[in-house]
């Protein structure tokens, strides 16, 4: 799996879809709803179900960050399924939104 | 990441949403990026390394922009107002290149090696007409530079600043949150397609969800009439055009009841204009945004609730703050530095740099960031003590008399306070003494100003070695059309008659 930044992909077990913000120091799998992602122009139909213990939804917009490798997702479609690196959920990260500049 | 991707997932997630036009003519995020891609096609079947950009704002714009990203081809537009012969050898520098220039500035473009040109109504009714088109599916592109833009060259030949798609989306990504705006707003672009904020716009808007109208080129007339038919949310003017706005709303009676978000840059800000502003528009946020081509725009903003606190202060502190840049954005390290490189203490001036992953740094050929990745903007000015920035202008401005370093800007503010001033511009002109001595060119209102009262006000609140040794009177300055001062213009002009004295 190529976490590389721009890349994206999507939840196999829901709706979500996400981009790579910046990609993990290290090599391992992205997840959500307890399942591997998948790129987004593959075929495969949503199948399987969300882990209860990865259920707690992935937010257009909003970013995701795994602290230990650096990797960071931004939610470019909702879902209900939430997202881990190798297992470890990520953290929705706060930031607040600057006004519009340009 | 590249420029297209924002377009993409915004088109994936909100495609029925109106992304850009006026009235009846307007344009889905799903027809933007279809429209893009067709137009983005046809670029890279023409195997030019540029697409170059000759005209007036409007929907083709954003849809070249996108296109020429996805095609993996540099975008250059260019500043139509330039002589012709200026145009023409900005124009042999882009080669090899499509051209896709407005019809009636096609006649200014002479023959070249390596540029194809097309007219916009062509290009127009193949990629913008009809009904939308199915996308084209593209190969992903290798080219990272997203697009040349020209400095104004007041110095000499413009250098071509280079700005990469990893520098555009990392501003953009930072700066805006995904799908952020509301379905009712809208932000009306009057800024040209050659200054970074036309460049800028376009990316943060599509990203953010926000619909863009365009006026064509900027009067006040048309951008208030415009602002209040298309019920625009949110604008980004510069000075001189604030002012002028507000003049033109002051004889129409025209209030903007649905404009949110006010932002303003691109030149230093006369207070009593964005006085007026606040007292104008009450119901409106206003942003103060300081940035440079090389950083991909904004780098330091003062925000809405930062323009209230200042007014309203009566504290000196908080209150010149109105006058600064704000603080820097979260994503850009920023620190002023003394001629030997250490770093200035608070209140201390010096040169401003900057270092983050939206900075560039570069022209084409030439790298002009540190190896560590710091960027010297070449822009004078002092951070205070809770981290507001206050910018100077350009350091080659400052003036050196018998040593010591002068500001033009704080003669400038302090002129700007008397009513008789309505524009006012400070210069060093050489001179045998002191090496550069002051003189300041003003613009009356009452047509005889009293330029001994002047001098002993500036005596008496800064010194004397920075009061004007001499004063020029003039029915104006001289302006660029994006509010840019030229003060190497007026340098020129007065050099020999100040010297002459």
């Amino acid at each position: 799996m190529d976490l590389k930044p721009g890349s994206r992909w999507k939840s196999a077990v829901c709706d979500a879809q996400m981009v790579v913000v910046r990609p993990p120091s290290r090599a391992g799998e992205l997840q959500c709803g307890g399942a591997p992602v998948l790129p987004i122009d593959d075929p495969a139909p949503i199948t399987g179900e969300v882990s209860p213990e990865f259920a707690e939804g992935v937010a257009i917009g909003k970013r995701y960050i795994d602290e230990d490798s650096g990797l960071e997702i931004l939610g470019a479609k909702a879902g209900k399924g939430s997202l881990a690196f190798d297992g470890n959920p990520l953290a929705p990260k706060g930031a607040k939104p600057l006004p519009a500049s340009d | 990441m590249r420029t297209p991707l924002l377009l993409d997932i915004a088109a994936d997630a909100a495609f029925d949403r109106t992304a850009l036009g006026s009235g009846e003519e307007t344009i889905d995020f799903a027809a933007y990026r279809a429209r893009a891609s067709q137009a983005a096609a046809w670029l890279a079947s023409r195997g030019k390394a540029n697409t170059a950009f000759l005209g007036m704002n409007g929907e083709l714009l954003p849809i070249l922009l996108f296109a020429s990203g996805m095609a993996g081809t540099a975008f250059v537009p260019l500043n139509y107002r330039l002589p012709d012969a200026d145009l023409n050898r900005l124009v042999a520098r882009t080669a090899p290149a499509v051209l896709i220039a407005d019809d009636d500035m096609l006649a200014r473009i002479a023959p070249a090696e390596g540029i194809e040109l097309v007219a916009r109504s062509d290009f127009e009714a193949e990629f913008l007409a009809g009904p939308p088109p199915a996308p084209a599916g593209l190969p992903e592109a290798d080219n990272d530079i997203a697009v040349l833009l020209f400095t104004s060259g007041t110095t000499g030949e413009p250098k071509a600043a280079v700005l990469r798609h990893a520098n555009l989306t990392a501003y953009v990504m930072s700066t805006v949150e995904f799908l952020g705006a509301g379905e009712d707003e809208a932000a009306l672009v009057s800024v040209p397609s050659y200054h970074i904020a036309g460049i800028s716009a376009i990316l943060t808007a599509a990203y953010g969800g926000r619909r863009i109208v365009y006026l064509p080129a900027f009067t006040p007339e048309q951008w208030v009439a415009t602002a209040a038919a298309e019920a625009v949310t949110h604008a980004m003017v510069v000075p001189t055009m604030l002012d002028r706005i507000l003049d033109v709303m002051e004889q129409t009676g025209e209030t903007l009841p649905a404009l949110r978000a006010l932002s303003y840059g691109g030149g230093k800000m006369p207070e009593p204009v964005i006085a007026r502003a606040l007292a104008k528009l009450p119901h409106v946020d206003f942003v103060n945004a300081y940035g440079l081509t090389e950083t991909s725009s904004t780098i330091a903003l003062l925000g809405a609730e930062d323009h209230r606190i200042a007014f309203a202060s009566g504290d000196p502190a908080i209150r010149r703050r109105i006058a600064s840049v704000g603080q820097p954005l979260p994503s850009v390290e920023l620190e002023i530095r003394r001629e030997d490189g250490t770093p200035c203490a608070p209140g201390e001036h010096g040169e401003i740099h900057v270092r983050g992953e939206q900075v560039s740094g570069e022209y084409l050929h030439k790298k002009a960031v540190a190896d560590d990745g710091w960027f010297a903007t070449n822009d004078a000015g002092w951070l205070d003590e809770g981290g507001y920035l206050f910018v100077e202008g350009r350091l080659d401005d400052v003036i050196v008399r018998g040593g010591e370093n002068i500001s033009p800007g704080e003669i400038e503010d302090l002129l700007r306070t008397h009513d008789d001033i309505a524009d006012c511009a400070v210069l060093g002109i050489p001179c045998e003494k002191w090496g550069e001595k002051v003189v300041a060119v003003i613009v009356s209102r009452s047509g005889c100003p009293d330029t001994e009262a002047l001098s002993t006000a500036i005596r008496a609140k800064l010194r004397s070695t920075k009061t004007p040794e001499q004063w020029f009177v003039r029915d104006a300055l001289p302006y660029n059309e994006t509010g840019k001062l030229l003060r190497r213009v007026l340098k020129a002009e007065l050099a020999e008659a100040a010297c002459a004295e």
